[in-house]
């Protein structure tokens, strides 16, 4: 494996993990996963559903928040704090750097979501007292989250590498609103006509589509998710993460910088 | 083979809000550097020395030309691992402790672990930071700063350095120390490029220099030659304030303290100096040659008329 | 510069490679999902209010995506010819929840629900409490009234839930004057003759429209002589009380003293008594909305009434 590039994203987890933002939001979520309990009693006999819906949900949110707030400064901030100089005076290739800024922040949310994960069954075990089976399912909805991850961190790098870091910021959020209602997206490119239905078909299908990566209803209710389902969200997340930092690149590797 | 060869770079930037006027950041410069030579680059702030760092790092791209560093493409990035560079007023990543950052730094270059173990307290301790440990970066003073510079652009040990600005940010002290490290660096046969605006350091320092102003190559040639080219002076020290009006002539420069006065004098009204002073009875303290500057030379071709001659 | 052309060369590759490669994976995905894959999660929202509070007021804009896919539903389903329509009552009170004031959500939405299938999802009772929901929101919309009396009359046949309707909608502001047509035509078909006259009176009154006028004239001309069938059958029921027998003619209602004369429709024309004790009226043609009276097998041009 390339060093360089297996040191890159060694150093951004590093500091993704000194970063103190993250711990504020860490912190947020788990306050939010523990008390998730409570809110059973609003509605008595569903606070296992509620707890998982509330819990999966943090777990992805608080993950996507995370992703872009990190995300856009993995390459904007070099840029503008110029440590990027020293970085590319070496034998660093452009294109190293900004794989391993993306492997590298993937790494810190797939920590996180483990934590995160932990706390989610510990909280599970103190509202239901055991496991079941369906209970395996949770684990599902937590991958197909982590896939989210994967695509999230994608685009916030791709806005990275060429905007300032509260433009990449609202780009990558507003892709993420805009992923999150794909289906109905395309519901409205069905019934629209003409220019309307091209434009809004293409971008239906080129937005990433969110909503078919969150199970987290489906699994609250113990439903099956097959493996088909489970390999087919798998490849897309990876094509469609891999497209997008192959644009990354090649708009970085061309990049005048200050 | 030439430790740096710049073939006609030249770098245009498109200004304006519809980008159509184009601002020359660099003309097409043609430059060499021997092996084991320190060159410095001259010129005031906004000539083009950074520009010219900056395109020869791979950090932004030429408009045109081309250069070659230890035979290799500039852009080559296996060639990297013989340079060494320390930006204008750097910054790193304020997270890092200084050791952390130079064993990241030379894991890029593929300095093995080991080598990494033993050079980074020893050169820690050279560049004047023995007893950092552990402190973040973002801790750290400018000067402070300027030496972990220099250390990251030395840690792996390359053949050829680039330095812009290496003095800034120091105190009198410091500067002697990067003065004695480059010199050091000399001495083991690095090649060292640095940019600079101080003449002083450049005398002390260079082999030769080049004179670069708004964007232009303006000279270039040996310390020692451009040097003689201005008018070589004496320095006259005496006891005896009151006869200053006498010779006031025949001297520049002067400064008086209490009684005595220090002035300057070109050789052909040396004797004549030398004479009014005993006249005066004034008591001579020494007589010394000064080497002439570079300063002449720079600021006669960083002068507006001037059109360029290399 | 090499090494920068040849990371180009292999990005263009991955970048065309993967993204056309996504778009073959996704459409996997679509195929394992169903055609069902936006509304699955509805099924597990328990409510329209719950779902309005975790949108964090972006109440309007989740209303009209959950209307967007309502029609998407039933369009769908519509297209498919199919017999069930389980999640359109859902997603349209999922709708009405976040958005009380989506009209449109009401009107159409309450005709897909009440049409029977395979037009629509045949749930005229759901239908009528999703268009009272909307009255409920926005109590001044005369139309909402029309829906409703348009649904009880066509879809569940409760006349006088229809006459209802149709009547107070008709008091509202801005309503049209033909809503009252409507409440009385209604009124006749439940059989709320005294009704159906005091409507059809007041309109003959205030109108200044000759056709609704005329109208409104032949309505009661219908009811009136449906008045006097009513009042002679009862008296022929007395008849047949008292002597066992049905009456041959006139005259012997008028000789047992249950009838003062023959009696005469609007027209001055007399009734006819049939032999198997029915009446009849000298000329059907001339009683436009006429509905008793009429012999076997009478075929009148029919008028519909207005929409």
């Amino acid at each position: 494996m390339n060093s360089r590039l297996a040191a890159i994203t060694l150093n951004t987890f590093r500091e993704a993990v000194r970063d103190r933002v993250l711990y504020n939001l860490i912190i947020f979520a788990l306050l939010l996963v523990a008390s998730a309990p409570l809110f059973g009693q609003i509605s008595l006999g569903l606070e296992k559903l509620i707890l998982v819906n509330v819990g999966l949900s943090s777990i992805s949110i608080f993950g996507v928040i995370i992703a872009i707030f990190i995300g856009i400064g993995l390459v904007s901030k070099e840029i503008e704090k110029r440590t990027l100089y020293t970085i590319l005076s070496r034998p660093v290739r452009r294109w190293e750097f900004i794989t391993g800024k993306y492997l590298g922040l993937l790494l810190t949310l797939v920590v996180n979501a483990a934590f995160m994960t932990i706390g989610f069954f510990v909280a599970l075990l103190v509202v239901t007292r055991t496991f079941t089976r369906d209970d395996a399912g949770f684990l599902v909805a937590i991958y197909f989250i982590i896939l989210q991850f994967f695509i999230v961190t994608a685009i916030t790098l791709l806005f990275s590498s060429f905007s300032s870091p509260i433009f990449s910021a609202i780009f990558a959020f507003a892709l993420f609103v805009i992923g999150t209602f794909a289906e109905d997206l395309r519901n409205f490119a069905a019934i629209s006509e003409g220019v309307t239905k091209w434009l809004a078909t293409s971008a239906a299908w080129l937005v990433p589509n969110f909503s078919a990566l969150n199970v987290i209803a489906q699994v609250a209710h113990g439903d099956h998710i097959s493996i088909q389902l489970v390999l087919f969200n798998t490849l897309y997340a990876l094509l469609y993460s891999a497209a997008a930092i192959a644009v990354a690149v090649l708009i970085f590797e061309r990049r005048n910088l200050k | 083979m030439s430790a740096l060869e710049i073939l006609g770079l030249a770098k245009n930037y498109a200004v304006g809000f519809w980008r159509k006027s184009l601002k020359t950041a660099l003309q097409p410069l043609h430059l060499t550097v021997e092996e084991g030579e320190v060159f410095g680059f001259l010129g005031p702030n906004g000539a083009g020395k950074t520009t010219t760092l900056k395109l020869l790092m791979g950090i932004v791209f030429p408009t045109s030309g081309s250069a070659r560093i230890l035979g290799h493409d500039f852009h080559d990035p296996d060639v990297k691992k013989q340079i060494g560079f320390l930006p204008e007023q750097p910054y790193f990543y304020d997270y890092l402790s200084a050791p952390e950052l130079l064993d990241y730094y030379a894991e890029l270059c593929g300095v093995s672990s080991e080598e990494r173990r033993k050079r980074i307290p020893a050169l820690l301790d050279r560049v004047g930071l023995p007893d950092v440990g552990k402190t973040q970066l973002r801790k750290f003073s400018k000067g402070m700063l300027q030496r972990v510079g220099i250390a990251q652009a030395i840690i792996h040990d390359p053949k050829i350095v680039f330095l812009d600005e290496p003095m800034s940010g120091l105190d009198p002290l410091g500067r002697r120390e990067i003065r004695e490290l480059l010199q050091e660096l000399k001495d083991q046969g690095k090649t060292v490029f640095f940019s600079t605006h101080i003449l002083s350091d450049a005398e002390a320092l260079c082999d030769r220099v080049a004179v670069i102003h708004k964007g232009e190559l303006r000279g270039i040639g040996v310390v020692e030659d451009l040097q003689s080219k201005s008018a070589s002076k004496t320095e006259v020290v005496w006891h005896g304030s009151h006869a200053l009006a006498a010779v006031s002539r025949w001297v520049s420069e002067t400064r008086t303290t209490g009684e005595i006065v220090r002035a300057v004098a070109s050789s052909q009204d040396l004797d004549m100096l030398l004479e009014k002073l005993r006249q005066q009875h004034a008591q001579i303290v020494s007589v010394t040659p000064v080497h002439g500057t570079l300063e002449d030379y720079f600021l006669t071709h960083t002068s507006e008329s001037e059109t360029a001659k290399v | 510069m090499k090494s920068r052309r040849t990371s180009t060369i292999v990005a263009v590759a991955v970048l065309v490679l993967a993204f056309a490669g996504s778009l073959l994976a996704l459409h996997q995905v679509d195929q394992v999902r169903g055609k069902q894959a936006t509304l699955e999660e509805i099924l597990y929202i328990p409510s329209g209010k719950t779902l309005k509070k975790m949108s964090l007021g972006y109440t309007g804009l989740l209303a009209d995506i959950y209307w967007t896919r309502a029609v998407q539903y039933f369009g769908k389903k519509h297209q498919d010819e199919a017999m069930h329509y389980e999640l359109l009552g859902p997603l349209l009170d999922i709708t009405t929840d976040l958005d009380p004031h989506l009209i449109i959500a009401y009107e159409f939405g309450s005709i897909f629900l009440s049409q029977s299938p395979p037009a629509g999802a045949g749930q005229p009772d759901k239908a009528v409490a999703l268009v009272e929901k909307g009255i409920r929101a926005n109590p001044d919309r005369w139309r909402f009234y029309f829906t409703l009396g348009y649904i009880h009359y066509f879809d569940r046949k409760d006349y006088k839930a229809a006459r209802e309707a149709f009547q107070t909608g008709s008091e509202k502001p801005g309503a049209y004057f033909w809503m009252k047509v409507m409440a009385a035509e209604m009124a006749h078909r439940a059989g709320e003759s005294s009704l159906a006259e005091e409507i059809w009176a007041r309109l003959l009154e205030s109108s200044q429209d000759e056709m609704v006028k005329d109208n409104a004239r032949q309505h009661l001309a219908a009811l009136q002589v449906e008045k006097e069938i009513d009042e002679i059958n009862q008296r022929i029921a007395i008849f047949r009380q008292k002597t066992g027998q049905q009456p041959s003619s006139w005259l012997n209602l008028i000789r047992a003293g249950l009838l003062r004369g023959i009696p005469i429709d609007t027209l001055h024309n007399p009734l006819k008594l049939m032999p198997d004790g029915t009446i009849q009226v000298a000329d059907p043609d001339k009683y436009q909305f006429l509905t008793k009276g009429l012999p076997p097998g009478y075929k009148r041009r029919v008028k519909h009434p207005p929409n």
